[in-house]
């Protein structure tokens, strides 16, 4: 095909995805049509997006190094698996997971711990928001020099930085149970544990989602931003720092490829969990009926 | 006894114990908390400092063939050149004499890397505050405008845009296009979104009672916006600014690392992580803690004024 057949088509394309797009969206379907169309929605979305995308970058000869083409960009993916799946193992199995794990825990068992002390926790909060605001990324060349080059430091630099975000939302979120219900806990002579188990914890749970949710995009970005400071040679920001100095724009964009579907996924799998746990919470309920 | 009656009769006293009992009771109960909380984090830093950096100072003395006293311990662990965790008076004494002692314009001055850091940071904020906003305005407006940009603002977000900062800063220089602008691009990309987000929501805000009213009194939908929307949704901007400043900065620092650590507190960080200079990372990195807390608070104080002009409690 020539440019011009390249560009025009990229166009119609998505002109027709977008077109549809508004004729479904004013479409006013109940049950399964509405699920059906919920879901068509974002599909003929990221159809348009990448012929578009095709579409420009070939037929307006954008350079590569600026902007390649997406078909370019798949071609990239299947023929290099195996590095990028060393490098995800590295950084996300790893790296992310171990120090989310890790930063999360700690940010919950610390708030758990704090909350029994009024007078810590109104020290605590004010201070644990301003730190979430701080640009803690900075500690990765710290974090580097401490625990050496391979995954560890990095999910060094991913505890620190999950930390605060949860243990800032865990302790707003305790407080979150009415006085009502606290009272009603205290004639059923409920203990402390008790009281939390039942009533102060599933309450604080849209909170405590709320961090998590934050921080699985938090964790991969600062496991990624840590291995520009010094890195074993695998790892997606390793590998996305020298692909770049090599002018390899498309394996850059395969590796942020393989990062937005796993942040995606991981996003999308807390979203459901949420949902399971908090079931009872008046936006789940709603999206139910 | 007598004072305290002295106090319970209103308009009785001075004047000048129920300010100073306010003050008293607001500093013991938001205050005080915070500063010990600090003063626990300063412990803690110190107690880190002499256990990381004892191995050094043992080691040092076994070669010279000397015992260790505790105090000297102390002492050593508190001065070293390049520590492993610097104790934080020796921050302070860095960050005292690379910003006071030394000359602003001197590339040895954090005034003056902060200076860039900050210039890019603003700008972006600046404009992806602007984007951010004009965005929220014609989504709120515009039924078509709301079914076609929403997927991409939040498409735009999949992209780790901080990971593939490197990129970003070398495709802009492989235009010409250097400096400022890459660094602000990258903040503006990343504070835009927050900004759009929460002014969707605010500008939705208010009530249909409201809006209602406003169409009774015929009222255009400029001054629908004007009048009840944008008010409403005010304090959802400032908390948005807040998210957004913070990231900014953080953006702008990233920017720097690739730009071959020439100015700014990111380069500033990647200097001192390949010459091993401990005290000047952390010194760095205060710098940076410090300007990201003033910006949230210089935020949160026009976020005070403004509630308050518009008489929220």
């Amino acid at each position: 095909m020539s440019t011009d057949a390249v560009l025009w088509t990229g166009l119609i394309v998505w002109a027709l995805a977008f077109a549809a797009n508004l004729g479904l969206s004013r479409i006013d379907a109940k049950g399964g049509a509405k699920r059906s169309i919920d879901l068509l929605i974002p599909i003929l979305f990221g159809i348009g997006l990448l012929a578009l995308w095709e579409g420009l970058t070939r037929g307006l000869g954008v350079p590569t190094v600026i902007l390649p083409p997406p078909s370019m960009i798949w071609d990239q993916i299947t023929s290099s698996v195996p590095t990028l799946w060393a490098d995800f193992k590295q950084t996300y199995l790893k790296a992310v997971i171990a120090g989310y794990l890790m930063g999360c825990g700690a940010g919950f068992v610390v708030a758990i711990l704090v909350d029994r002390s009024p007078f810590l926790r109104a020290g605590l909060l004010p201070v644990g928001n301003l730190v979430s605001a701080l640009p803690i990324i900075g500690i990765a060349p710290i974090m580097v020099m401490w625990f050496g080059f391979d995954w560890p430091s990095k999910a060094a630099v991913v505890v620190v930085m999950t930390f605060f975000p949860m243990l800032v939302n865990t302790l707003a979120g305790l407080t979150a149970a009415g006085r009502m219900e606290r009272d009603l806990m205290a004639t059923y002579a409920a203990s402390y544990w008790q009281t939390l188990f039942s009533l102060r914890l599933p309450a604080a749970m849209p909170f405590i989602f709320n961090a998590l949710k934050i921080n699985s995009t938090l964790a991969l970005i600062g496991a990624i931003v840590a291995e520009f400071f010094g890195t074993p040679i695998v790892g997606m920001g390793f590998r996305i720092s020298t692909e770049v100095g090599r002018m390899n724009v498309d394996m850059v964009w395969a590796e942020i490829f393989v990062a937005a579907i796993a942040g995606s996924l991981s996003y999308g799998l807390l979203a459901l969990a949420e949902r399971a746990v908090t079931f009872w919470h008046p936006s789940n309920r709603s999206a139910r009926a | 006894m007598a004072s305290s009656r002295e106090l319970a009769t209103p308009g009785g006293g001075s004047g000048f114990w129920p300010i100073f009992r306010s003050l008293r009771s607001a500093l013991t109960s938001r205050a005080l908390p915070v500063v010990a909380v600090l003063l626990g984090i300063l412990a803690i830093w110190y107690l880190g400092a002499v256990w990381l950096n004892a191995p050094f100072a043992y080691d040092v003395a076994a070669r010279s063939d000397t015992e260790l006293s505790f105090a000297e311990l102390l002492s050593q662990t508190m001065s070293q050149q390049r520590p492993v965790l610097p104790a934080p008076h020796q921050v302070a004494a860095e960050m005292w004499k690379t910003v006071v002692e030394i000359a602003p314009t001197s590339k040895r001055s954090l005034l003056y890397h902060s200076g860039v850091t900050l210039s890019s940071t603003l700008l972006g904020f600046v404009l992806g505050t602007t984007l951010g906003v004009v965005l929220a305005i014609g989504i709120v407006h515009s039924r078509v405008l709301d079914r076609s940009l929403m997927p991409w603002i939040i498409t735009s977000q999949t992209i780790p845009i901080l990971a593939i900062a490197p990129m970003i800063i070398v495709i802009f220089a492989s235009q010409g296009i250097t400096g400022l602008l890459p660094k602000a691009f990258i903040s503006m990309y990343l504070s835009f979104f927050p900004v759009a987000v929460g002014m969707v929501k605010g500008l939705r805000s208010p009530d249909a009672m409201h809006l209602d009213l406003m169409r009774t009194y015929n009222s255009s939908r400029l001054q629908t916006l004007l009048k009840l929307r944008l008010p409403a949704a005010m304090p959802f901007l400032f908390a948005s600014m807040k998210v957004g400043v913070a990231i900014s900065l953080v953006g702008a620092i990233i920017g720097e690392l690739p730009t071959g650590a020439v100015a700014g507190l990111g380069a500033r960080l990647l200097a001192g992580s390949y010459y091993g200079q401990t005290v000047q990372i952390w010194s760095a990195l205060m710098t940076a803690a410090l300007l990201a807390a003033v910006l949230v608070i210089l935020i949160d104080i026009a976020s005070r004024a403004v509630t308050s002009r518009m008489g929220v409690r």
